[in-house]
């Protein structure tokens, strides 16, 4: 199967330079980037086998001694391309904040405790339907410089590979409802609504495991499309 | 579920100040690396070179939350993916690394220097490795490639061709002492480098 890589799929991602994310003012490039057309390079990208995943990379609650405090959860869904079809295989890694909004990285310094059960820290492949799980802690909320009074959706960071190096991405999942959405300038940076909302998980009743942990489903849709779609029905 | 067709791409994201202990621990953090910038394999063939270089902001500070990524072709400008219907078997270098940046700003891969590839009218391109920035203040990541001062391909390579000439040296790294190559990534200001729309 080839996939084509249209120009327009980017037409959802945040401009680079949103002002209101103050980084983005002395980090976006002011000349016009060039249009190139793919070649191999762009078209192919990395391939990882399981050697790169090791079993229980995906639960992220049983890294230490002992259980992490906070709310159990299972994230998982579908990596899928944009014709809708599973992306097999493909690298999962995430990253987040522990219970308390507060992220190992030595530069985090919210006065909220440090988890000595909780690195945050995750990796999984996705199956050959493009399946994917993790089992972690619901992330808090936390401030951050931007703007008086700035705090942070709680959200979990996540890097996808798939089919080529152009469909890479970086991302944030988000939980639904959180009453923190119309204050973000990095979630609303995204300025499509219909757009905005695939960052955000949906509860995934069914899924939740009673007694154990709820569950969030989070649907991650990468850049490709089959060189010959069917446009017509 | 998954035979639905979406409305389109998840949005990116910054991947923020806080990615390396999840992407980039390279034993500051307890996790395991997947990847680092050693690309080098025991068995892989070609010239070993190091590529490094500082990342700056538009204020011509260094940025030391930054992300780099890379992906190449083999010696023989075959990539590691069996979507190159060329690709070699018979080796395990991967052609892909990833690295963040230190206290300076810096960053330093360790790899070969890649075969030539051809462009999507088979014609060859110089050899040259695609570059991916990610980094807190950067909602979307840029491309760019690195090219290499010493290869005569580069006059002839369709991509530089359309890059303005006076911006061209942005693409290119030097070559200094013991295979070193060096490039200064600037992501905004008079001496830009040149992203690339893909
Ligand atoms: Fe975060």
């Amino acid at each position: 199967m080839t996939l084509l890589y249209p120009l327009q799929s980017l037409a959802a991602h945040p401009a680079r330079l949103s002002p209101n994310y103050r980084s983005t003012l002395k980090r976006s490039p002011q000349k016009p980037l060039i249009p190139i057309r793919h070649s191999l390079s762009e078209l192919t990208g990395p391939v990882y086998g399981h050697e790169t995943v090791r079993e229980h990379d995906n639960d992220l609650t049983i890294q230490a001694k002992g259980e992490p405090l906070g709310e159990r959860i299972i994230v998982h869904g579908h990596v899928r391309d944009e014709d809708g079809r599973g992306v097999p295989n493909t690298l999962v890694e995430l990253w987040q904040a522990n219970a308390c909004g507060r992220y190992v990285h030595v530069v985090d310094q919210h006065p909220a405790p440090l988890d000595p059960n909780f690195t945050g820290a995750g990796r999984t492949q996705s199956d050959a339907a493009g399946y994917y799980k993790f089992i972690t802690i619901k992330p808090g909320a936390y401030p951050w410089g931007n703007h008086q009074n700035a705090w942070r959706p709680a959200h979990i960071h996540f890097s996808v590979f798939g089919h080529s190096f152009i469909s890479r991405l970086v991302t944030q999942m988000y939980f639904p409802g959180d009453p923190l959405f119309p204050f973000d300038p990095i979630f609303n940076a995204v300025t499509d609504e219909k757009a905005r909302m695939r960052m955000v998980s949906s509860f995934d009743l069914e899924n939740t495991q009673p007694e154990w942990a709820l569950c969030y489903r989070f649907d991650i849709v990468l850049r490709g499309r089959n060189a010959t779609p069917m446009e017509t029905k | 579920m998954s035979n639905q067709r979406p409305d389109g791409v998840t949005p990116s994201q910054t991947v923020g100040p806080y990615f390396k202990y999840g992407l980039t621990p390279n034993g500051e953090y307890e996790w395991n690396d997947a990847f680092t910038g050693n690309l080098l394999t025991p068995d892989v063939s070609g010239e070993r070179i190091r590529v490094e270089g500082k990342v700056y902001d538009g204020d011509g500070a260094v940025v030391v939350d930054c992300m780099l990524e890379i992906w190449q072709a083999d010696s023989q400008g075959r990539f590691s993916d069996p979507q190159d219907k060329r690709a070699l078997p018979n080796s395990s270098f991967k052609g892909f690394g990833r690295c963040g940046t230190d206290r300076t700003g810096g960053f330093a891969f360790d790899t070969i220097k890649p075969g030539p590839v051809p462009d999507p009218d088979g014609k060859p391109q110089a050899p040259h490795i695609l570059l991916a920035v990610f980094a807190r203040g950067m909602l979307l990541h840029l491309y760019t490639r690195i090219y290499f001062d010493d290869e005569a391909g580069n006059a002839g390579d369709p991509v530089l061709a359309q890059v303005p000439a006076d911006r061209r040296a942005t693409l290119i790294a030097n070559k200094g002492a013991g295979n070193v190559y060096t490039l200064d990534i600037r992501l905004q200001g008079d001496d830009e480098t040149v992203f690339f729309d893909v």
